[in-house]
């Protein structure tokens, strides 16, 4: 879906870098205290217009006959509501549904920044200033990794919650394999291993889906480049490509959603 | 590809969507769904409350009719019987009343008759005389026509 300018002066690989590259701000001193200006302003840009819309239609919800708007986000409310439903069995509607269906439009409203033809927008933004801009805020490790941090901590907090934070600790070095005093240290690795690897599995599978998402647009963009025949076939193979990538879009919200869910839900019971 | 500030932003981020979500977002999509819920849930009991009454009060109006139509015949026959009765007394009554009348209408003729038969006496005496007047004129023979007269008024 790219339409391929001046990369006469680029080499493909210096194409690909110059596309994969952050808009990056210094915010303090150090190699951490930066900040990706096109991640964030795209990602909370989106984020208000996605659940602005979802709050102007819940404002005037009416218990009648709703409006075509109000039954969108009805199907929507319900497509989560349902989903968090089977998997959690507390009061979900105080806390987990509501973050459910946050995590599920804001990453599927990011995720879907990867259909705007990429060098048409760095063209615009190039325009407006600036020199460098990435649109899909998912194919930034650190969104991603921000959401999952964000729900590891949510978990923890929840398990200390229901379980009291004796009953955490306890659970720590109790399960899954026992009481036995010389399993102990086996059950804390365990616990240990899957509190660090949720994270991981969490974030680094939405990042790969959209990063390679991302990657395979570039390299249709830049065979887009070479010539006639690469321009038509790039574009076909493009439009496929856009076409299949509705499907990775809306799944990878929904896997990051639905784990999401789970993660919260095991929080809550105990073993 | 390294982790940086934008980490905590989108973290902040994430929070304070999650914060508007659960405050303003979620409690009125689930009121107004939950309210539809319920008033669909009552619309359907009421119509099976609806059914049952109908049902109840078609039991009824069967049970009352046949009330209705037993009672109906139950007049019918009664008044039947009562008609049979007026007709029967009436039947004696006329038949009474015909007697009485056939027996005074008898008594009345048999005074007329009487009378009339009083009235023609006295008319024939009379004439009787007359006609001896007439012919004691012409022949008197007293002793002869005497004897004769008596032995007519005497027959009579």
């Amino acid at each position: 879906m790219a339409i391929e300018q001046a990369t006469e002066a680029l080499t493909p690989s210096e194409y690909i870098a110059h596309h994969l590259s952050f808009n990056v701000k210094q915010v303090g001193d150090g190699s951490f205290w930066m900040l990706n200006i096109d991640t964030f302003i795209m990602s909370v840009i989106l984020g208000v217009l996605v659940m602005g819309f979802i709050w102007l239609v819940a404002r005037k919800a009416t218990a009648g006959v709703p409006s075509k708007g109000q039954a969108f986000v009805e199907l929507v409310f319900s497509f989560i509501d349902d989903q968090v439903k089977n998997i959690f069995h507390g009061d979900r509607h105080s806390f987990i549904a509501p973050t459910a269906l946050t995590v599920f439009l804001w990453v599927f409203a990011m995720n879907a920044m990867d259909f705007l033809p990429v060098d048409i927008l760095a063209k615009a933004m190039h325009a407006i200033g600036f020199e460098k801009w990435r649109a899909v805020p998912t194919s930034d490790i650190n969104t991603t990794f921000a959401l999952a941090l964000a729900v590891w901590i949510l978990m923890i907090f929840f398990a200390i919650k229901v379980k009291g934070l004796g009953g955490w600790i306890h659970e720590l070095f109790y399960s899954p394999f026992g009481s036995k005093f010389w399993v102990l240290p086996l059950n804390f690795l365990f616990n240990l291993i899957e509190y660090v690897s949720k994270p991981l599995s969490h974030s680094l599978r939405l990042f790969g889906n959209m990063y390679a998402g991302e990657v395979i647009f570039l390299l249709l963009g830049m065979w887009a480049a070479t010539g006639i025949s690469g321009t038509v076939f790039g574009a076909i193979l493009g439009a496929g490509w856009s076409i299949f990538h509705i499907l990775i879009v809306a799944l990878q919200a929904f896997i990051f959603m639905m784990l999401t869910v789970v993660y919260l839900a095991m929080a809550h019971e105990s073993h | 590809m390294n982790i940086n500030f934008t980490l905590i932003a989108q973290a902040i981020a994430f929070a304070v969507l999650i914060w508007f979500t659960v405050k303003f977002v979620w409690p009125p999509l689930l009121k107004a769904i939950e309210t539809r819920q319920k008033e669909i849930a009552d619309g359907l009991a009421a119509a099976a409350d609806g059914r049952n009454a109908l049902e109840v009060a078609a039991k009824k109006s069967e049970v009352t009719l046949n009330e209705a139509k037993q009672k109906a015949t139950e007049i019918i026959g009664q008044a039947e019987k009562r008609a049979t009765q007026i007709v029967e007394d009436a039947k004696s009554n006329a038949k009474a009343e015909g007697d009485r009348i056939l027996a005074g209408t008898k008594a009345e003729i048999d005074q007329e008759v009487n009378r009339a038969k009083e009235g023609l006496r006295a008319q024939v005496s009379a004439l009787a005389v007359a006609g001896a007047e007439k012919i004691l004129r012409k022949e008197i023979d007293a002793k002869a026509h005497s004897d004769m007269l008596s032995q007519l008024a005497a027959e009579l």
